[in-house]
């Protein structure tokens, strides 16, 4: 690929942008088919407590009410954990015991949305309150509430006993240790389209939700419905972000299925932003007790992490996801020891789940932070440091000792860069001269250097390409756009195997009647797997188009070969070659193709990588804080993401632009907050502080490229590099700022005060 | 010149209401909205640029049975200016406050009117509506009160006039009663070469304010200070007047110490709020700041 005339590698414009812009993308709330009735749920106020009794009957006799159901109407069976005990799961219906405040305790289903939310109103819920517990460590404590008091412990998943031994003398022999304590705080996914479902019954029921991967969410609905696989389609259409939280199917989604084929009639649940920012999965969650030990000129020797992971009431992904901080606790660095234990617990919260990173921007979160605290111990340069202990290229690809396979990395390339883009000893300099002049607005500069694992587990994706007697050719792909741009990637990887015009191919996806299998968009594996397939699929139709045309033109095989302008034939004879249009229509015609010809005029596949890639870069982040008042202002952020060969920078860079916001987000702006109740004190955007693009910089965001041998295309993912490099670079630096007071470390995110905390108490009364 | 579209308009599906149910009045006339409101007492609320009320009401936070729309009472929107006062109608759009050349001459309201939320939510929001919302952090009430402005008060049986000073009785709550009507405001014009400022420290671009200053200073010959005034927004269950602070002021011309007392003169008797986004301490310290600045501001471009 990538000849001279390629089409790869240019920035073409997404050509889903025109119909969302102009409002023409329709998303499931758009649908309203006829007799569609609707679902509101009644959810807990409560964060742990007994229900006592659930009064339903105004509630039933309400204008236009179809049903109220509470669990003694409406029988679900629990839905389990990942690696979570049985006992953890949960019922859609709450039985008895709500553990959350946005637990369901009834579901009500009425002519229109209006009626239902009244109806709701209506349901009266007796409690009979438990004691709450809302963060991890107190609930691993002995003595602590219960969330399941028959399991005997709010243990979700403990890691230790996965293999993850603690080594007593991991720090022996240490010339210098440090040590920190980090909170990676709770985040609300926030996708711009919060969630729902529209559930049409019928011999097939179809489902339109907006989901990462509609496979995924079939799965698990089917057997719920009794039916098989094939007699439930799920529909992906238009969705406004997922960011890891829009996987799988949700309870509500059960619920809504089953009253839907109850009914026998559409009924449809969406979700408002209230509704979403308590029922929705949260990400992050993480208390991390960490010890680095290095020699006294800066090479490391051990590093050890104890996790806390907070699960959320109930036990889904987010339990779970230590496993990836584990699997990249070893960041960039040739560390010879390194451990990190972890212990997932349940508290009276949302339950936890993947969100952007997913696990893997905890790791470099507490990497970055406390390589910054043993520069700042050592006195020495943080880009110093980190130099000093990367993993040099020569070694890969390499083994860790927690487990991941590295397939390539140039770790210096990107620091460098950045330091480039940077002007890093200039910011250094006007950085001195504040501190001199005793500025009110003193500079910092944060430095982070990252490595992640995109398509994780998941190797393996469906991809097939036909084309078709006029010419135009379809793409089906197992993988689920959902704002990435796939229609444009992956028909600019046919475009440029098969030179079809981009605008003569389209991209089938994100429906499973006519998607046969997929794994969904989640992961950063789309381009990697899903695309790589649409890359073989596309040589497969190429292959199969010589042997066609070698068989009309009477030549060898061995001499046929695409001419530009998109026709097959002869080399060295563009006369007499054959358009695609007369290729596919020759293969249906039993008297034009060979006789051993099978099928039309396309292939598919799946195809499997194998193992996980390793995109990696570094960031650099600047700050300006006011002494006075504490208030945090990024004034430039200088990203170099390496994920490979790059197909189409425009979207590269969407996805750095994007990603860096919500890892900005995260040191800068967003928490979740519990008072002790358990009450969500953040559940709407006004106490949640999701900034928006009037909050930042533009970002300065480039690439190397380190292609990656475990695919044709060289392509590593993307989708998450932003988020993972941003975050440790910003509060990075926003500690740098403060490093001449002695601050050595904050937790996120900046609010003002929290700045203004830590000036205060450092600076001398 | 530019043709329409010949389009037929957008045929948008119907959507549900989110509020509670209520009775939908839209009033051509200011009597006749303050005949409703008459009628309906603490059952009616009117509706201006709704861009507090609706989200409470979507919210099921608040309810009522009567909704009165004031968005198609024309004599209630507009800016005069004469005889030394703005005169600004309850109904007049924050943006066009932004952006009205008779407004200028009340330099505070430019200066505070670009907080108030994003542009979106100013191209609606009223100026009334923001004043009789009296939320404590609102930019427009702390105007309202530095500048001492007059305020029309409307109901059936006439129309009252009151001062700032009396306006706001707590946090959301003025002395306009059920069957009343905030209808006009006016703010007095200062001399000319008197110098104003705004600064409040947010968390986001168009946040309620954690703690923010609005200030006007007037300076004789000698660059002395002659005016002073000093309002304070978030840092209270109304916006407050820092008074022990202009007296302070008056009569000096302050040094950049002086100042920084000043500023922690503003805030000394205060006992700010505490909520999730700042605490009590960190309001009035940086409140103390905050004063410091804005004055510092204020009498940078005062005298020019």
């Amino acid at each position: 690929m990538a000849t001279s005339g390629s089409i790869l590698g240019n920035p073409v414009r997404r050509v889903e942008d025109p119909r969302i812009l102009a409002g023409e993308a329709k998303y499931f709330d758009d649908l309203e088919p006829t007799g569609c009735a609707h679902v509101v749920f009644v959810r807990s106020t409560m964060a742990h407590a007994k229900i006592t009794g659930v009064d339903i009957g105004e509630a039933a006799s309400m204008p236009g009410v179809l049903a109220v159901h509470t669990k003694d109407t409406l029988a679900l069976e629990p839905v389990a954990g990942m690696m979570a005990p049985p006992a953890f799961s949960r019922p859609p219906l709450a039985d008895g015991v709500v553990r959350f405040v946005g637990d369901i305790i009834a579901v009500v289903v009425a002519e229109t949305r209006a009626q239902a939310v009244d109806a709701a109103e209506m349901v009266v819920v007796d409690y009979d309150p438990l004691p709450v517990v809302v963060d991890a460590e107190a609930a691993l404590k002995d003595g602590a509430p219960l969330l399941f008091p028959d399991h005997g412990s709010n243990v979700a998943v403990d890691f230790v006993t996965m293999g993850a031994t603690a080594d007593p003398t991991i720090l022996d022999g240490a010339e210098v240790v440090v040590s920190g304590r980090f909170v990676n705080q709770r985040l609300a996914p926030v996708p711009m389209e919060p969630n729902g479902i529209l559930v049409e019954p019928g011999d097939t029921v179809t489902i339109t939700v907006p989901t990462q991967g509609p496979h995924g969410v079939r799965d698990p609905l089917a057997p719920v419905l009794g039916l098989e696989p094939d007699k439930v389609r799920v529909i992906a259409p238009a969705v406004g972000g997922g960011f890891g939280a829009k996987t799988g199917a949700y309870v509500e989604h059960i619920v809504a299925a089953v009253l839907a084929q109850q009914l026998g009639r559409p009924v449809k649940w969406t979700e408002t932003r209230s509704e979403n920012m308590v029922s929705m999965v949260h990400g992050r969650g993480q208390i991390q007790d960490v010890d680095l030990a290095l020699t006294k000129d800066g090479m490391f020797q051990a590093v050890r992490c104890k996790v806390t992971q907070d699960a959320g009431a109930y036990s889904q992904i987010g339990a779970f996801l230590p496993f990836l901080t584990r699997t990249m606790a070893h960041g960039v660095y040739e560390f010879p020891k390194v451990e990190l234990t972890a212990i997932s617990a349940v508290t009276n919260t949302t339950p936890t789940g993947a969100y952007r990173g997913a696990g893997r921007p905890e790791a470099a979160a507490f990497l970055e932070r406390i390589i910054d605290m043993a520069a700042d111990e050592i006195g020495m340069d943080p880009i110093e440091i980190r130099k000093k202990n990367f993993i040099p290229p020569d070694k890969f690809p390499y083994s860790t000792t927690t487990f991941a396979n590295y397939d390539v990395g140039e770790y210096a390339k990107s620091l460098d860069e950045a330091v480039r883009v940077a002007g890093y000893d200039q910011l250094r300099a006007d950085q001195k001269a504040r501190r001199e002049s005793g500025d009110v607005k003193q500079l910092g500069i944060g430095v982070a250097a990252y490595v992640e694992i995109t398509s994780g587990g998941m190797f393996q994706e469906f991809g097939s390409v036909e084309v078709k007697p006029d010419g135009s050719a379809v793409a089906t792909v197992g993988t689920s756009a959902h704002g990435q741009g796939h229609e444009t990637t992956f028909t600019m990887i046919v475009s440029d195997l098969l030179g079809i015009p981009m605008d003569k191919i389209t991209l089938v996806q994100s429906d499973t009647a006519v998607v046969p299998r997929g794994s969904g968009t989640m992961g950063s594996r789309s381009l990697q797997i899903g695309g790589s397939a649409i890359y073989r699929a596309s040589e497969g139709v190429l292959e199969k188009a010589k042997v066609l045309a070698a068989h009309l033109l009477e030549a060898n095989v061995d001499d046929i070969v695409l001419h530009d302008g998109g026709k097959v034939g002869v080399a060295g004879v563009p006369a007499s070659a054959l358009t695609w249009g007369e290729l596919a229509e020759a293969a249906e015609d039993a008297s034009r193709r060979p006789d051993d010809w099978e099928g039309k005029l396309a292939a598919e596949l799946d195809f499997n990588q194998g193992e996980a890639t390793f995109p990696f870069g570094a960031h650099i982040a600047v700050v300006e804080v006011d002494m006075e008042t504490g208030r945090v202002e990024l004034i430039r952020h200088v990203a170099v993401d390496d994920c490979g060969k790059v197909l189409n920078p425009l979207i590269v860079q969407g996805q750095q632009h994007g990603g860096i916001a919500q890892g900005v987000a995260q040191a800068m702006y967003e928490g979740v907050v519990y008072d002790e109740d358990g009450n969500p004190l953040t559940a709407n955007l006004m106490d949640y502080a999701m900034p928006s693009a009037a909050e930042f910089p533009s970002f300065e965001a480039s690439n190397t490229e380190t292609p990656t041998p475990l695919n044709p295309l060289g392509a590593k993912g993307i989708g998450e590099s932003g988020t993972i490099g941003s975050t440790p670079a910003v509060q990075n630096a926003v500690v740098d700022a403060l490093s001449h007071l002695g601050v050595r470390h904050l937790d996120m995110p900046f609010t003002s005060e929290r700045v203004w905390r830590a000036i205060r108490d450092a600076t001398p009364a | 010149m530019r043709k329409r579209s010949a389009k037929p308009p957008l045929a948008l599906p119907c959507r549900p209401v989110k509020p509670a149910p209520f009775e939908y009045h839209a009033p051509a006339t200011t009597a006749d909205a303050l005949a409703v409101l008459a009628e309906h007492g603490d059952e009616a609320k009117p509706l201006a640029g709704g861009q507090s009320l609706v989200p409470m009401l979507a919210l099921r936070l608040t309810r009522f049975g009567h909704l009165v729309d004031l968005n198609r009472v024309p004599e209630l929107a507009g800016i005069e200016r004469h005889n030394g006062t703005v005169t600004v109608g309850t109904m007049t759009r924050q943006a066009d406050l932004e952006r009205s050349p008779d407004a200028a001459a009340v330099p505070l309201l430019g200066l505070a009117t670009p907080l108030i939320g994003h542009f979106q939510i100013r191209n609606r929001g009223t100026v009334g509506g923001s004043i009789a919302h009296a939320d404590p952090a609102g930019e427009l009430p702390a105007v309202v009160l530095t500048l001492d402005a007059q305020l029309d008060i409307a109901s059936a049986s006439g129309t009252r006039t009151v001062s700032a000073s009396e306006f706001f009785e707590g946090t959301w709550t003025t002395v306009v009663g059920d069957d009343e009507l905030l209808t006009a405001v006016h703010f007095p014009v200062w001399a000319d070469g008197a110098g104003f400022a705004v600064d409040e420290v947010a968390r986001r671009l168009g946040d309620f304010a954690l703690v923010g200053v609005v200030c006007g200073v007037e300076l004789d010959g000698s660059s002395k200070v002659t005016r002073a005034a000093i309002g304070l927004l978030g840092m209270g269950g109304t916006p407050l007047r820092a008074a022990a602070a202009e007296q302070a002021l008056v009569g000096t011309a302050p040094t950049d110490d002086e100042l920084t007392e000043i500023g922690r003169l503003a805030v000394a008797d205060l006992d700010p709020p505490a909520d999730i986004h700042a605490s009590t301490e960190y309001r009035s310290s940086v409140g103390a700041h905050v004063v410091k600045r804005a004055l510092r501001t204020a009498l940078e471009r005062a005298g020019g």
